[in-house]
């Protein structure tokens, strides 16, 4: 095991959720379940997570802040796609704003299923999500480094 | 050669070259003059430090008549037309300070000038020669640099008169009264030097003839004047007390005992508190900023303020250990803590550098003031690194508003990327101004460290503690605004005149020597100055000299570590809430509209507001200037 | 028995060599002992360890490249201060040396060029300035007692600092709330799981230059800790006892209070140094100077 897997630090991103996904995914962090234990903490920077939770569905308007936000965290980095609004526009699918699940705009490694999705299940979509963060570490490690493309726009 | 044919060419050169300028035709290129002249003047100042720096103090015979003549006339004349601009302009206090000098000065020479006959008009010493460096080097590479400045100047402002070769004739003036001012020894010559500083600089800071320049021109004008008036009285007392006149050479009168030395001294330092734009003084030095910036450069680092301090420390002995000498001490000391502060709340760099000038010369004062072995030698360390430094950061300031037409901090942001070099150059000077381990905080250092045995030392400890945190915080949110890298800027760093980069390198070389060559400064010149004096002398000690060397070692090669990166880094926009940014630069807001990012720094206008710390800092100083004035006046009767 | 020159260098290697254990350690038992009370089992003893292994896992992301270098320079200056002061070197410069590699963590949040780091690198000037003359203050008052500012002659002074130096101990505790970036003064940045304005000074930095200023803090801790032990240095117990009552102190304080404002951190850290600093000095002066000349 290595240190990525005993600190996985996360960013939860609301995109256009009912916020019952996001009451869960607020509960799982409270003090009740105290995933500090796992090294867990909730950051608000994306430039300092490893895990990137987002809940709810792709509008045009979220799409762009959801790509940048995705795009600022260091590799390597996992996504997990809580609730099925998430996964692919659940009940809002057919609204004339929504474009779907996430998978729209960002690679997902993780769905969680549920309307909403429960504390529990979401805690077992990360533990999940950490052994794929491990395999991209040691994927990225393999990489030569000059593969490494750069994203974003540069100086 | 004989040192004095050296002082005598020091004084005399510039004023030759400033003739010849004065004169010169359209025709002939005068900038080769300047740059002769500098080189000249530079090269002498560097050969009397060779020539000299092992001597002590020497004194010269120098037969005084005929220039005692010429001296008056000169005074009289600049009297006139002072009168005649005063009058014309309506500036009364002008003109009646113009009025009292001119009589009092009449006065002094009817009574007893004609009679006395001093032997001893020149001398030199070590702390002559620092200040000759400071003025033949630094000065002389600002008249260099003004070339080319004035000549973007006049492109600038084409409704601004071009009066450039009056402007190149008072820099060289100014350069030559400066010589004369550190290497007089008899008080009547530093007198008509000192009249001179300020005449030069009232011509100069009114360059442009608008009227804000005008009206700052008078008010530095006033302010000086009423210093020359003290500077005056101190001569008649003085000539009153000992009608042989040998108490108006320097070095005789400030071992001639408290009870005699204190009244000139006082009055005398109060004339260098107006020269060195202390509180309640400081409204003329922010004032003179209106002139072009080179005369700026030279007024702040080489000439003019520094003369004021020059005289202070030149009187420091007999300030020692005296309640007059504690009371100008905490002048400099409240003027250092408040202009620190107020030059938080300022954003024109002109201004911060203004107000960190008379901070720092506050602090050359208490140092002074104060004025036992230790900290005089804190005080020449701390005005030989402010010059270097504060002359490198005007011509800087000078440059870039050249070409980006602002002098304000918050146009300068991304200048590492829009003019990489003068950045550096900017970031080395500011360094050299508040940053371990270059010149100005060895000197800080070493201040606590003296002022600790000092009497009332503790007061003093506590102002250098709060002041110089808040000049922390005003150097290092410039220099933020400088480093910060604002992506896709253009590289505007072109059409710089060469002598000026030469001009802007030399300077950032002599910040980094100046701090690597210190301890080597320090015994060659300051300690046996300070111990000629004192009898006594201090410097740092040898392992804390080598681990400020090895951090500057580090510090040096730290910039290279960039270039050893294993992996070339990923590089990702700013966050920015996740907003989308385009180019790092611009956001789109709410309504699809795209908007500038633009980032101001703080000011803390209702905290280190300068109204409410000026108003507060000129009533304490008046009234520490006051209990001086009482004292002294006890002293007479 | 070591020469004394040696003894210096060993000691700052040391220093560089265990300080950064000890200081992981410190943030260790601190979060264990936040947790606690917030009725919470916490992380791991060595979760501080685990986080900066994790930074140097990931991949190296920038806004600009000089931020490598600002973050390395943060690392190299705080251990060169801790070092210099392990090493028995004089206080002043300590402290510069101190606060020269503050101002690079400061240059660093500036270069990013972002709302975030800017508020930040602007408010962690304001908590230097507001905790500079107090620690100033502290050497000034430590050399009014021993008569050196020197650590290496503090430390071997056998007067009870403390007893001399009662005002300045309570400031400089104070100070260090800022220090410790611990509530109620954690306005740049904050340790562990608490937020401000995202992450304030660090918000743009990223993996490995994250894991140097980490790296950095800890240095901190350690030099911070040990000038609360030159205080009672005459008895090596009682200090390590005070050092530990010291920083639960400051675990509490930051467990009961909320943040505050800069102003209130500026006015009360300015005024602590201004009343308790300065009036203890002054009493000392007073005594030294006057009573028994
Ligand atoms: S999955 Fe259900 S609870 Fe979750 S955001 Fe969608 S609608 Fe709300």
């Amino acid at each position: 095991m290595t240190y990525l897997a005993k600190s996985p630090w996360i960013i939860h991103y609301d995109a256009s959720s009912c916020n019952g996904c996001d009451i869960e995914v607020l509960a799982a962090l409270t003090p009740v379940y105290d995933v500090e234990r796992f090294g867990i903490v909730n950051t608000g920077n994306p430039k300092h997570a490893d895990v990137f939770l987002v809940t709810g569905s792709v509008n045009d308007k979220n799409r762009e802040i959801l790509k940048n936000t995705y795009d600022q965290m260091a590799d390597p980095k996992v996504v997990v796609a809580i609730g099925i609004c998430a996964a692919s526009g659940g009940i809002f699918r057919e609204c004339y704003n929504v474009m779907g699940g996430i998978d729209k705009v960002i690679p997902v490694d993780v769905f969680v299923p549920g309307c909403a999705a429960r504390p529990e299940a979401i805690i077992d979509g990360v533990v999940k999500a950490l052994g794929i963060l491990e395999a991209k570490r040691q994927a990225m490690n393999d990489r030569p480094a000059a593969a490494a493309k750069p994203a974003g726009d540069s100086v | 050669m004989q040192i004095v044919q050296l002082l005598l060419f020091l004084i005399l050169f510039p004023l030759i070259s400033a003739i010849f300028l004065l004169f010169a035709g359209k025709s002939f290129d005068s900038s080769w003059i300047v740059k002769i002249s500098a080189l000249g003047i530079g090269v002498v100042s560097l050969y009397l430090l060779a020539a000299g720096f092992d001597k002590g103090l020497i004194t010269y015979a120098c037969s005084s008549g005929p220039v005692d003549l010429v001296m008056i006339i000169i005074e009289l004349v600049i009297a006139v037309y002072l009168l005649y601009l005063g009058i014309r302009h309506r500036k009364y206090s002008a003109v009646i300070l113009v009025l009292v000098q001119a009589a009092l000065i009449l006065w002094f020479e009817a009574t007893y000038g004609h009679k006395i006959e001093l032997s001893f008009n020149l001398f030199f010493d070590q702390l002559s020669i620092i200040m000759a460096l400071i003025i033949g080097i630094i000065g002389s590479l600002i008249c260099v640099y003004s070339l080319g400045y004035m000549e973007t100047y006049h492109q600038h402002h084409p409704e601004i008169a071009d009066r450039r070769r009056m402007f190149f004739f008072l820099l060289f003036v100014f350069l030559s009264a400066m010589f004369g001012l550190v290497f007089s020894n008899n008080l009547v010559w530093i007198l008509f030097f000192w009249e001179i500083t300020t005449f030069c600089s009232f011509v100069l800071i009114g360059y442009s003839q608008t009227e804000e320049a005008t009206n700052n021109a008078f008010l530095a004008l006033s302010m000086n004047l009423l210093g020359g008036v003290a500077f005056a009285a101190a001569l008649i007392y003085i000539a009153t007390m000992d009608p042989s006149g040998r108490l108006l050479e320097l070095n005789t009168l400030i071992y001639s005992g408290y009870v005699f030395a204190i009244i000139p001294a006082v009055l005398i330092c109060f004339a260098g508190l107006t020269k060195a734009a202390q509180l309640p003084f400081s409204s003329w030095l922010t004032g003179a900023m209106v002139a072009p910036t080179p005369v700026s450069a030279l007024l702040h680092s080489s000439t003019m303020v520094k003369a004021g301090v020059y005289i202070i420390l030149r009187f420091a002995p007999v300030l020692m250990g005296t309640t007059e000498g504690l009371m100008i001490a905490l002048v400099g000391g409240i003027t250092f803590l408040l202009t620190s502060c107020m030059a938080i709340s300022q954003s024109n760099a002109k201004r911060v550098l203004a107000y960190s000038t008379i901070g720092n010369l506050g602090l050359i004062v208490a140092c002074a003031g104060v004025g036992t072995y230790n900290l005089m030698w804190v005080a020449i360390l701390l005005m030989i690194f402010h010059a270097v430094a504060k002359s490198l950061l005007f011509l800087c300031v000078g440059t870039v508003e050249n070409r980006i037409g602002s002098r304000d901090i918050e146009d300068m942001g991304g200048l590492i990327e829009r003019m990489p070099k003068l950045a550096v150059m900017m970031f080395i000077g500011m360094a050299g101004m508040f940053l371990a381990p270059f010149g100005m905080i060895i000197s800080k250092w070493a201040a606590i460290e003296a002022f600790t045995a000092a009497p009332f030392g503790l007061v003093f400890i506590v102002i250098l503690a709060f002041g110089g945190s808040a000049s922390l915080f005003f150097w290092c949110k410039w220099m933020g605004k400088i480093l910060s890298v604002m992506r896709h800027q253009e590289n505007v760093e072109t059409g710089i005149r060469p002598e000026k980069w030469a001009v802007l390198y030399i300077l950032t070389g002599l910040v980094v020597i100046v701090a690597l060559i210190f301890p080597l400064i320090s015994s060659a010149l300051i300690e046996p100055f300070v111990m000629q004096i004192y009898g006594e002398t201090t410097r740092l000690a040898q392992a804390n000299i080598t681990i400020m060397l090895l951090m500057l070692g580090l510090l040096i090669i730290m910039p290279f570590s960039m270039l050893f990166t294993r992996k070339a880094p990923r590089i990702a926009p700013p966050y920015m809430g996740g907003m989308s940014t385009e180019g790092g630069m611009k956001y789109t807001g709410s309504m699809g509209v795209s908007h500038d990012l633009v980032l101001s720094n703080y000011y803390l206008k209702n905290y280190f507001g300068e109204e409410r710390l000026f108003m507060a800092g000129t009533l304490v100083c008046w009234g520490l200037i006051l209990i001086a004035f009482i004292m002294i006046a006890g002293v007479i009767l | 028995m070591i020469p004394e020159p040696y003894a210096s260098i060993i000691n700052a290697i040391i220093y560089l060599l265990l300080a950064p254990v000890a200081g992981g350690l410190i943030a260790g038992i601190d979060r264990k002992v936040t947790a606690r009370m917030q009725g919470r089992v916490g992380p791991p003893l060595l979760q501080p360890f685990y986080d900066v292994g994790k930074f140097f896992e990931k991949e190296n992301l920038v806004v600009t490249t000089t931020q490598n270098f600002y973050a390395l320079s943060y690392l190299v200056f705080m251990a060169v201060a801790g070092a210099l002061f392990f090493s028995g070197g004089d206080m002043l410069l300590v402290i510069f040396a101190f606060t020269l590699s503050h101002i690079f963590l400061v240059l660093g949040a500036y270069a990013a060029f972002s709302p975030y780091s800017h508020i930040g690198a602007e408010r962690e000037l304001i908590q230097i300035i507001a905790y500079e003359p107090m620690i100033i203050i502290t050497a000034v008052g430590m050399y009014m007692v021993t008569k050196s500012f020197y650590v290496g002659s503090i430390v071997q002074s056998t007067t009870p600092i403390i007893l001399y130096l009662p005002g300045v101990f309570i400031g400089y505790l104070i100070v260090l709330t800022i220090k410790l970036r611990k509530s109620p003064f954690d306005l740049s940045t904050s340790h562990h799981a608490h937020q401000e304005i995202v992450k304030g000074v660090t918000t743009d930095f990223a993996g490995p230059n994250l894991g140097r200023i980490e790296i950095a803090h800890w240095y901190e801790y350690v030099f911070l800790l040990g000038v609360v032990y030159l205080f009672f240095a005459w008895n090596p117990l009682i200090a390590i006892a005070a050092i530990i009552i010291a920083y639960f102190l400051e675990i509490l304080v930051d467990n009961t209070t909320s943040r505050v404002k800069w102003q209130m951190t500026l006015r009360s850290a300015w005024l602590v140094a201004g009343t308790l600093g300065v009036i203890n000095l002054g009493v000392l002066y007073y005594l030294r100077m006057v009573v028994v000349p």
